[in-house]
């Protein structure tokens, strides 16, 4: 009588073994000779290109791509709107203004100073996006993320008049563009609680689905509707701005890997978010060996691998929905 | 029981709802009736704390709706809106399950699943029960919606014009689920209703408003006169007794 459909258990399975096999290859590619063998008997140059650059960005990595990944889910379940992730409701956007008033303020190293302004900044630009979805009347669903592309480009573009001013221009394109290279030991460990983040918006869980549904089946259910929503979108925006901080924007990762697993499993968040958690850090994973590899020994930003791979994915999924609706 | 006591409501200067005092029994199905504007609706999305009052009060068994806990409320009452346009891509199952959450906060307990299937059987749902309610028809989502209301288990049901998108076989169908609903399970059930012979054949009382006033409430029987539905309706009903039920027929 129950029969499972769509996703199945195999498939999260296979997914896990592919992740723990794209993991692998990460620990051993780079321009540093490391390899399996090598571990065990590992020199001290080896052992500490291990665990201060390898092991590190992995982590990083797996970190930053399941929390923006889960951010996206959220968001795009509380707005009720497929379109709207971090990257298309402005979010980003407010986060790289805020690391270019944090370095005025603070001179560029404090990573710590960069962090609160751009949590803070965050915060403050979705809820200006949410406020401005409140009080205009919109019919069509791309209309909303249209705006929030809108506001972002307004936001953007301060963002680089400053830059501008202040001889900043070519730091906000190294801060901005997703990037794992700068990752070593004590340069990522932010990154952690991206991960108290995810394991709060698990908890929360059923709340989320069940104010995605609208505000009068959240009231008929007791689950206070406006708090619920506030709550998943500062979760959102406070991962948001961590990871941009941390290692950089990853282009459509929080708006193409919800799409593709809400496709597959439905909206049910309890049973989603996990996946969706596994399969966000699995592209990021694949986009960074792929930056690392192409054009060995050098590196191409992920943020641009995640573009093109994403962008793909994105239309794809475009053309997939115009043809179920015909 | 619900207490309803002189509720206002305006809507940008339009008074929706005028001072309506009325006390809904417990058990039975109470029909609400009236033309397009009355205030049906506002009344029921107020008794059941969707829309907060201007003045006065609404009381469920005692508790004010506008100051109970939500959680504790969504115990007792369940309300479902008419329009209930969800992007959420659930399956069947997963909604009606989602009728528990006041009591299991998303961890179904054995009871909540038994339930769950309950529901499920109740409104013949069982062979869609893990499909995606994008994939139903208007009809079989509606059902789907009243299945997640019944699953809560509330001794109150308000649903804001149930039959919406039902063609006449699962109309008469949904009904006879609400009628059983009442009988069987002892709810008190709640209604807005647009047509006024389903008021009379499957209600015990009706409430009769006309623009954001109470025009007169009791047993159907009473109401289902030429004169109270003129003056409810503002057009002529002849009231004909068909089989041991008043018909009323507006189109003379």
């Amino acid at each position: 009588m129950r029969r499972r459909r769509g996703v199945q258990r195999w498939h999260v399975a296979v997914a896990l073994g592919a992740l723990a096999l794209a993991a692998v290859a990460s620990l051993f590619t780079g321009v540093s000779d490391l390899t399996p063998t090598d571990l065990l008997d590992p020199d001290e140059a080896q052992t500490r290109v291990l665990w201060t650059s390898r092991v590190p960005r992995l982590l990083a990595i797996l970190l930053a791509g399941s929390a923006m990944a889960v951010a996206g889910l959220v968001m795009m379940h509380l707005t009720r709107n497929r379109f709207v992730s971090p990257q298309t409701a402005g979010t980003t956007e407010w986060v790289g203004l805020g690391i270019v008033v944090a370095t005025l303020s603070f001179g560029g190293t404090s990573v710590f100073g960069k962090m609160t302004i751009g949590v803070a900044f965050a915060l403050v630009g979705t809820a200006l996006f949410v406020w401005l979805l409140q009080r205009l009347v919109l019919t069509d669903v791309v209309v909303v993320p249209l705006v929030g592309i809108l506001l972002g480009g307004v936001v953007s573009a301060v963002t680089t008049f400053l830059a501008y001013r202040f001889d900043l221009l070519q730091s906000v394109d190294v801060w901005m563009n997703g990037d794992f290279s700068g990752v070593l030991a004590g340069r990522y460990e932010l990154l952690w609680l991206v991960l108290a983040a995810t394991v709060v918006a698990y908890l929360w869980a059923d709340r989320f689905s069940v104010a995605g549904m609208g505000e009068s089946f959240a009231i008929n259910l007791g689950v206070p509707y406006t708090r619920v929503v506030m709550v998943g979108l500062a979760i959102s925006s406070v991962v948001t701005a961590i990871v941009v901080v941390s290692v950089g924007s990853i282009p459509f990762l929080g708006l193409v890997v919800p799409n593709l697993v809400t496709l597959a499993m439905g909206d049910n968040l309890r049973r989603v978010l996990p996946v969706t958690a596994l399969t966000g850090a699995a592209f990021v994973l694949v986009c960074d060996v792929l930056a690392r590899t192409i054009r060995y020994p050098y590196e191409v930003p992920v943020g641009m691998i995640g573009g093109v791979v994403g962008g793909v994915l994105f239309i794809w999924l475009l053309l997939r929905a115009r043809d179920r609706a015909v | 029981m619900i207490e309803i006591e002189s509720v206002s409501k305006s809507y940008g200067g339009v008074r929706v709802l005028d001072d309506v005092s009325l006390t809904i029994p417990t058990g039975g199905i109470t029909s609400l009736i009236g033309a397009n504007g009355a205030g049906k609706s506002t009344l029921l999305s107020v008794a059941s704390r969707l829309l907060p009052a201007d003045g006065g009060r609404v009381r469920v068994d005692g508790m004010d709706v506008a100051t109970t806990p939500g959680p504790v409320l969504a115990r007792r009452l369940a309300v479902l809106r008419q329009e209930n346009a969800m992007s959420v891509r659930l399956t069947v199952r997963e909604l009606v399950a989602f009728g528990r959450f006041p009591h299991s906060g998303g961890r179904l307990t054995a009871e909540d699943h038994r339930l769950v299937d309950e529901a499920l059987a109740w409104f013949e749902l069982g062979p869609l029960a893990d499909r995606h309610l994008d994939q139903l028809s208007g009809g079989q989502r509606q059902r789907a919606y009243v299945a997640m209301v019944m699953c809560q288990g509330t001794d109150h049901v308000l649903l804001d014009e149930p039959l919406n998108n039902l063609d006449m076989r699962h109309a008469v169908q949904m009904m006879r689920m609400l009628r059983g609903m009442a009988d069987e399970l002892g709810r008190t059930v709640v209604l807005v209703v647009h047509d006024v012979n389903v008021a009379s054949c499957y209600s015990d009382r009706i409430v009769a408003m006309r623009e954001g006033q109470l025009v007169a409430e009791g047993p159907t029987p009473e109401l289902m006169t030429p004169e109270l539905l003129r003056k409810v309706f503002d057009v002529e009903v002849e009231v004909h007794e068909l089989a041991g039920r008043r018909i009323g027929v507006p189109w003379s």
